[in-house]
């Protein structure tokens, strides 16, 4: 029988190519868990909450059109990562100079009032999101969660985890970045 | 001192191994039948060796040795001794030591019962299966030791993952490994084939055996696996399609065509670079779910600690051996004689088609596993594949598979007809159809699907059953004359019978459970009254009980019939101490019929607790009907035919022709040295 021998070959072609996308996905030093986000690289969706602190004007989109990088963390009084993020929060607003704002998720405004009067407020500017509507705009899938905005009001990065010193890497050079081409 | 002596087992285990995997290649290459000779020794002192270091782990979970890390990271002496002892390969290291244990008593096993395979055959499929056994050694003794010490030893272990400190989660992963590991051994004759460059109706005997009996755990792993994921998960389902689910179900898939081609190999001598093919992947598919466990490429419930390094070691691993069979099938099998011929319409022909139809599904399976990971890398585009993709693609390619089961077994070899086929399965047909319209007006007259998978379910077993009593000519001939088919029937054909029936209850037990299931969650106080499928179930209360490791919360459910007591529920959940972690405890109250399922979820005496209630029809005919399939399976590996010793290659003068010329080898005749 007359058979073609590159038949024959077609396993072995199947392989390579399982074999290539497997050893990409290891080297890449992807994470299956991440669910992605699809707001990286487009406009930040709308802010709009009311403020946290009494008197003060609700959250809008001006505060992400500043010139400047900012992070907008989504936080509660109630989410244990959330406090073990705090003090890297704070370090960030105070020693780097970093402009953060923060959204209480649904979470009581006085619980989240306490909870920042308790830990320390490191937020520029600080709303509430009590029934998680603005949440969804911005795709959340719980807290904390943390955005990073450039000076254009573009999403750079989203993180879905607390933020931790090992991400420093990635944000600082993005906010510092920002903030030369800025001023 | 045991853990070291379990170290240098394994470490001598490893140079053993790399002899055998060399030395018998040369012997057979050459024809040296000393050097093929040191195949058997060094096969049984490999199997020794690792052995040996098995126990020695064992022990050190036993006695709870906490100087040994592996122990401390996962056991805690206040364990019972069942689940010490399944904790051993609860984890990466441990469950690798099971899986080279198991690989060398197969090996092991190919050397004392292969006695009658020409010695080159044998000296070469012993070495392939140490060649692979070099592998996951090396990748044992470098990546994953399971005997590395701790000092200072923490005073107590870590523990194991509670859900997995269940009966049917101990037996589980040997079960399953049994049947990954089996195909090795296919794997091994399917290479020493290429390599000797026949591929005869013998060596179709001689590998059927081994499939089967891979085949057979397999089946049970998986039938095990699923049913612990039906009441410990307490999600209600029996099947997620989760990755390593998946990764279990695509060896079986292409293992089952594995089976059926070998008997076109077996019986016309037709099929056989195919029959090499699949060999190849069942053992690599095998591979692939290993692969995919523990390199975390994936998400899954089934979480071993991942590492990149360990991820690596296995895809280079995998490359060269599935790579290496590939290419070796590449370059010999194109070389292999085509033997018998047949039509389209003939048992032949019907297993190719069952062939195809089982492929397919496994790819769909494949695609459906790995599409998220090549969409992530290309696009960056997140997705999960879950049972819709599923249920749109896996069940549709079953239809046909089903509807042509039944009838296969009518046609005959070479050439055959359809229809004389399909008269004698009006019955069958029948039986489907009324089934089918019968549920689907009187459960739900939506549900048309689930009532046409139902007449297939039905089809499966009357047309089974239909094709064995013809074989016998139960009620067609007289009573001695169906005694005497019944003495002179092969078991592999009533193993047949058994397993495409028990297809059938598995069917039918599956569309009832996912489509006809009632389902309830509410808030209970105690006292509190619901009516459900038909019971009043009544919360009577909920204790505090102790536990060897957990501390649990009971609920007693009582369930009255119309004011006479039924039954009585009690779902736990169960606080394990060491980790802190939750896990519920189903109660499920069977009539082999239907499964009355209760779960207890949070609560207090103020807020009443959560109560989930499912009522699943013919839920364990699933589990009782994969059992089965399984046991018709072991029923055919009985066959005599199959039995060790009996298949025997042909001889005399006829010997000296061309292999792939012989048909089946035939018992009697003195045996052929053939070299």
């Amino acid at each position: 029988m007359k058979t073609n021998r590159l038949l024959f070959l077609l396993p072995l072609l199947m392989l390579a190519i399982l074999a290539g996308f497997f050893g990409w996905s290891l080297l890449a030093g992807r994470d299956p868990q991440s669910i992605g986000s699809p707001l990286v690289g487009r406009a930040a969706p709308h802010l709009a909450a009311p403020s946290l602190r009494e008197g003060q004007p609700p959250l809008d989109d001006a505060l992400l059109h500043t010139g400047k990088p900012v992070l907008v963390n989504f936080f509660a009084s109630w989410c244990a990562p959330c406090l073990a993020e705090h003090p890297l929060m704070s370090r960030l607003a105070q020693r780097e100079g970093v402009t953060i704002i923060g959204v209480a998720w649904k979470n009581k405004p006085d619980e989240a009032r306490a909870w920042l009067a308790r830990l320390g407020d490191p937020f520029k500017a600080v709303g509430y999101d009590l029934e998680g509507r603005m949440a969804l705009d911005w795709g959340l899938s719980g807290v904390p969660e943390t955005f990073l905005i450039d000076g254009q009001g573009i999403v750079r990065l989203h993180v879905r985890a607390p933020i931790g010193e090992q991400d420093l890497d990635r944000l600082l050079p993005l906010l510092k970045a920002g903030l030369g081409s800025g001023s | 001192m045991i853990p070291e002596l379990g170290h240098f087992a394994l470490i001598l285990a490893f140079a053993v191994a790399i002899v055998q995997g060399t030395v018998p290649l040369l012997g057979a290459a050459r024809g040296d039948l000393r050097l093929m000779a040191l195949a058997r020794t060094a096969a049984l002192t490999q199997a020794f060796l690792i052995a040996l270091a098995f126990v020695a782990l064992t022990e050190a979970y036993v006695t709870s040795d906490f100087s040994v890390a592996n122990v401390v990271a996962n056991s805690h002496s206040a364990k019972p001794l069942l689940y010490k002892i399944s904790g051993v390969w609860g984890n990466h290291e441990g469950s690798m030591m099971l899986w080279v244990l198991i690989l060398s008593v197969f090996g092991a096993a190919v050397a004392i019962f292969g006695a009658n395979l020409p010695d080159t055959l044998r000296s070469r499929v012993l070495s392939v299966q140490a060649l692979i056994g070099v592998g996951f050694l090396a990748f044992i003794l470098f990546t994953s030791n399971p005997f590395l010490r701790l000092s200072p030893a923490p005073p107590d272990g870590n523990g194991l993952n509670p859900v997995l400190q269940d009966p049917g989660l101990a037996f589980h992963p040997p079960l399953l490994y049994l049947g990954y590991v089996g195909f090795s051994v296919t794997y091994s004759f399917a290479i020493a084939a290429l390599l000797e460059g026949r591929v005869d109706a013998a060596w179709a005997r001689w590998v059927r055996p081994w499939t089967l009996a891979a085949w057979c755990f397999l089946t049970l792993g998986i039938t095990l696996g699923s049913w612990w994921s039906y009441y410990i998960l307490g999600w209600g389902g029996f099947w997620f399609w989760d990755p390593v689910e998946n990764a279990s179900l695509m060896p079986w898939l292409v293992g089952t065509a594995l089976l059926h081609s070998a008997i076109v190999v077996e019986k016309r001598d037709a099929l056989k670079s195919w029959t090499v093919l699949l060999a190849i992947l069942a053992f690599s598919l095998s591979l692939l779910g290993t692969f995919l466990v523990r390199s975390g490429v994936l998400t899954s419930v089934h979480a071993f600690a991942n590492d990149p390094a360990r991820g690596l070691f296995i895809l280079a691993f995998l490359v060269v051996v599935i790579g290496g069979g590939l290419a070796l099938y590449a370059w010999r099998a194109p070389s292999l004689q085509p033997g018998g011929l047949f039509q389209p319409i003939s048992r032949e022909g019907a297993l190719v088609l069952n062939n195809l139809l089982l492929c397919t599904l496994a790819a769909t399976v494949l695609l459906g596993t790995l599409y998220p990971l090549f969409l992530d890398l290309v696009s960056g585009d997140k997705v999960s594949v879950g049972p819709p993709f599923f249920n749109a693609t896996f069940v549709p390619i079953c239809a046909p598979l089903f509807a042509a089961l039944c009838a296969a077994p009518f046609l005959g070899w070479k050439r055959a007809e359809v229809w004389p086929a399909l008269v004698r399965l009006r019955a069958a047909f029948a039986v489907a159809v009324v089934g089918a319209i019968a549920t689907g007006y009187l459960i739900d007259h939506r549900a048309t699907l689930a009532a046409a998978a139902f007449g297939f379910g039905l089809w499966l077993i009357v047309g089974s059953l239909l094709e064995c009593a013809e074989r016998l000519k139960l009620f067609a001939a007289p009573w001695a004359e169906t005694k005497r088919r019944l003495r002179a029937t092969p078991r592999a054909s009533f193993g047949m019978t058994i397993a495409h029936t028990a297809l059938g209850f598995v069917v039918l037990g599956a569309v009832a459970t996912a489509a006809w299931n009632t389902e309830l969650i509410r808030t209970f106080k105690i006292g509190d009254t619901a009516a459900f499928a038909g019971w009043q179930i009544t919360l009577a209360k909920v204790e505090p009980v102790a536990g060897p490791n957990y501390e649990a919360e009971r609920a007693t459910l009582v369930v009255t019939d119309a004011g006479t007591p039924y039954t009585t529920l009690t779902p736990e959940r169960r606080l394990f101490l060491v980790q802190r972690r939750e896990v519920s405890e189903t109660s499920i109250h069977t009539n082999l019929l239907r499964d009355l399922y209760a779960t207890l979820g949070e609560g207090d005496a103020q807020k009443g607790w959560t109560v989930r209630l499912y009522y699943n029809p013919l839920a364990p005919w699933i589990w009782l009907g994969a059992a089965l399939c399984a046991l018709g399976g072991f029923v055919s590996l009985s066959d005599r035919r199959l039995r060790v010793g009996a298949p025997k290659r042909l001889l005399g003068p006829r010997a000296s022709r061309p292999a792939h010329s012989l048909r089946e080898g035939g018992p009697g005749g003195p045996r052929s040295q053939k070299t």
